[in-house]
């Protein structure tokens, strides 16, 4: 769907079970459909951000890309090679290449590790041989690069602040200059003030490094000012996938439309006069997602049809994709 | 090095806290008496157990026996500090031996799960099945008297308690970022095992260790008591007591010494866990460090 030549990730029809186990034997009783289907790919330089409530599939598409989950079905290419099956030294290749920021940065740093140790640990890993006052020169420069004073190299991540602390873990990130960087919500733990600081070295170390980012995110304000792309995901699904002004100013997919709208508004002169588009209930279960369009019991302009055929993921207008029967009948 | 800050904080922090400094004092000193023992007696026969005073019998505590004497004329000053060095061997046998087995089958169980996991934890739970001193009688029974049978004994008794303690901190681990990152960063599970998650898994088992070398001594002075731990004429706390038991009434002393001796050393380690427990808690330790509440 996008042009495959400058394409770093490319995800294609990635589907995720969980099995649900029941009883001494394990039996299984069911699966938990968290990914259904998902493709996409993300360019050379690019923030491609995945947006949805919990529970829509989004960390799981991140935790297969970063191998940490093994995908039911469907092929990463990463740089063109499938990641799914690596040698032992594509896996060390991939690993220098695809590195992952977390949300929350008191739990992905080791509280028992100095914080120079931690951003130093990638490079013992991979340049065995370096030299340790190389290694320190490195990190150094790396965490001055980050925004933060050589002395708090010595201190212990608990005691730092939670911006000083996530930018720890975006240094360690970065130190190996990785390609792609997943970023899982990478704000959201975070006080609102020094979230625009974090956004802002996330966007200078893009444009410096030549990074590209695979953001999992469910602040839309966050997402809109990153991202290049982004795919809105319903239920394991890609329900919308646009640039990301398109997507913001014409919203085809009544779950996007539904999402974008309950973000407050500021100005009450646009207050009055947005439309407001809400859905009835909770989102289904992942484990009986309903049958046909899976947004249709919750959809105020559901029509038979959508009980019925699942509507395919269309290219609406160019580089804009929705799957919705609304749009599939012009 | 992190590890010596962490010490040297520790350290800090227990000096700050008279009640911890207390527990840390005692336990020095039992280790310091434990060591020495042999070369610090004023009755160095007597303690050993070897010979007869029966012109010394019963003799009340004096300025030449601050402990008095017992039936057989033996200076109990001097057999007490011996005993020190027992307990100390039992306490640390005891511990160390138990960690030697609980660690590393925590460690596995937790961090590879599975069918391997789940077996380990199965063998755990049947020895947890037994009352633990209960487990320890009988064994010490069957293996017969003597220091290591006990200490044998007694280790058999102990070590599921740390794989299960181990096990829950690994499972609980594993699943953080933290141990996420390590694999995205490309660390061998290996080195995942060892320095992201069996070091932050350590912290209650520090805690739990110090608090058990109390509780060891404790449990080798009962099966001493009951006649199936340490063979007399060795010193041994609990030995020391049942000898006094039966003149308690003509001369308490022979009991009491011994009896304050566990109590105080126990009492020594509890104070000291219970420092460790607030000292190697990150979270806690930074909140302590900053309001310098202790």
């Amino acid at each position: 769907m996008i042009d495959e030549m400058t394409s770093i990730l490319e995800v294609d029809n990635l589907v995720k079970y969980f099995p649900i186990r029941k009883g001494i034997l394990g039996r299984v009783v069911g699966y938990v459909r968290a990914v259904d289907g998902v493709s996409f790919s993300i360019r050379e330089n690019e923030t491609f951000s995945l947006v949805g409530e919990s529970g829509s599939g989004k960390t799981t598409i991140a935790r297969c890309v970063l191998g940490l989950l093994k995908p039911t079905s469907g092929k990463i290419f990463f740089m063109g090679k499938d990641v799914t099956r690596l040698s032992k030294e594509e896996a060390k290749w991939y690993r220098r290449n695809v590195q992952a920021v977390f949300q929350n940065p008191f739990l992905s740093l080791n509280p028992r590790m100095k914080v120079e140790d931690i951003v130093a640990e990638p490079l013992k890993v991979h340049y065995k041989d370096m030299p340790k006052e190389e290694v320190k020169k490195h990190v150094y420069e790396l965490l001055e690069k980050v925004g933060l004073t050589a002395d708090l190299a010595k201190r212990s991540p608990y005691d730092l602040s939670g911006g000083q602390a996530q930018r720890v873990a975006i240094a360690r990130a970065v130190i190996l200059k990785p390609k792609l960087i997943v970023l899982d919500e990478p704000t959201s733990a975070l006080d609102v003030s020094v979230q625009a600081q974090i956004l802002n070295l996330l966007v200078d170390l893009k444009n410096e490094l030549k990074l590209s980012y695979l953001m999992i995110s469910h602040d839309l304000s966050v997402v809109r000012y990153i991202s290049d792309w982004v795919a809105v995901m319903y239920l394991g699904k890609i329900v919308e996938l646009a640039p990301t002004e398109e997507l913001f100013e014409k919203p085809l997919h009544p779950y996007t439309q539904a999402l974008l709208s309950s973000v407050p508004e500021p100005d009450p002169y646009l207050m009055r006069k947005k439309k407001r588009i809400v859905l009835r209930g909770e989102p289904p279960s992942a484990v009986n997602p309903p049958p046909g369009c899976r947004l249709h019991p919750r959809c105020p302009y559901a029509t038979e049809v959508c009980g019925k055929i699942e509507p395919k993921l269309v290219e609406y207008e160019r580089d804009h994709w929705v799957a919705c029967h609304l749009y599939a009948r012009k | 090095m992190i590890a010596l800050e962490d010490l040297k904080t520790t350290f800090r922090l227990i000096r700050r806290n008279p009640v911890s400094l207390t527990g840390l004092v005692i336990v020095l000193a039992f280790f310091a008496v434990g060591v020495t023992a042999p070369y610090i007696l004023p009755y160095p026969e007597d303690a050993w157990g070897e010979v007869y005073h029966l012109e010394k019998r019963f003799l009340p505590p004096s300025l030449e026996h601050p402990f008095g004497t017992d039936e057989m004329g033996r200076d109990v000053f001097s057999r007490v500090l011996l005993g020190a060095r027992f307990s100390l061997i039992i306490a640390v046998g005891v511990v160390g031996l138990a960690l030697l087995i609980g660690i590393p089958v925590g460690l596995i169980a937790g961090y590879l799960g599975g069918r391997i996991g789940t077996a380990l934890m199965r063998v755990t739970d049947m020895f947890l099945a037994f009352p633990p001193l209960l487990l320890a009688i009988a064994l010490a029974a069957t293996l017969g008297r003597g220091l290591t049978n006990t200490i044998i004994a007694l280790a058999i008794s102990w070590w599921p308690w740390y794989a299960r303690l181990v096990y829950v901190q690994v499972n609980s681990i594993k699943s953080l970022p933290y141990v996420d990152a390590a694999k995205i960063v490309g660390l061998s599970p290996l080195a995942i095992m060892f320095k992201h998650v069996l070091p932050n898994a350590l912290t209650p088992v520090t805690v739990q260790a110090a608090l058990d070398m109390g509780s060891a001594i404790l449990e080798a002075a009962g099966l001493s008591f009951l006649g199936v731990g340490v063979k007399p004429p060795t010193p041994e706390w609990g030995l020391l007591v049942t000898e006094g038991w039966t003149s308690i009434n003509v001369a308490w002393w022979i009991s009491l010494f011994p009896g304050l001796a566990i109590l105080v050393t126990v009492l020594g380690f509890n104070l000291l866990a219970d420092a460790l427990r607030e000292a190697s808690d990150p979270r806690l330790r930074r909140i302590l460090l900053v309001s310098g509440r202790v």
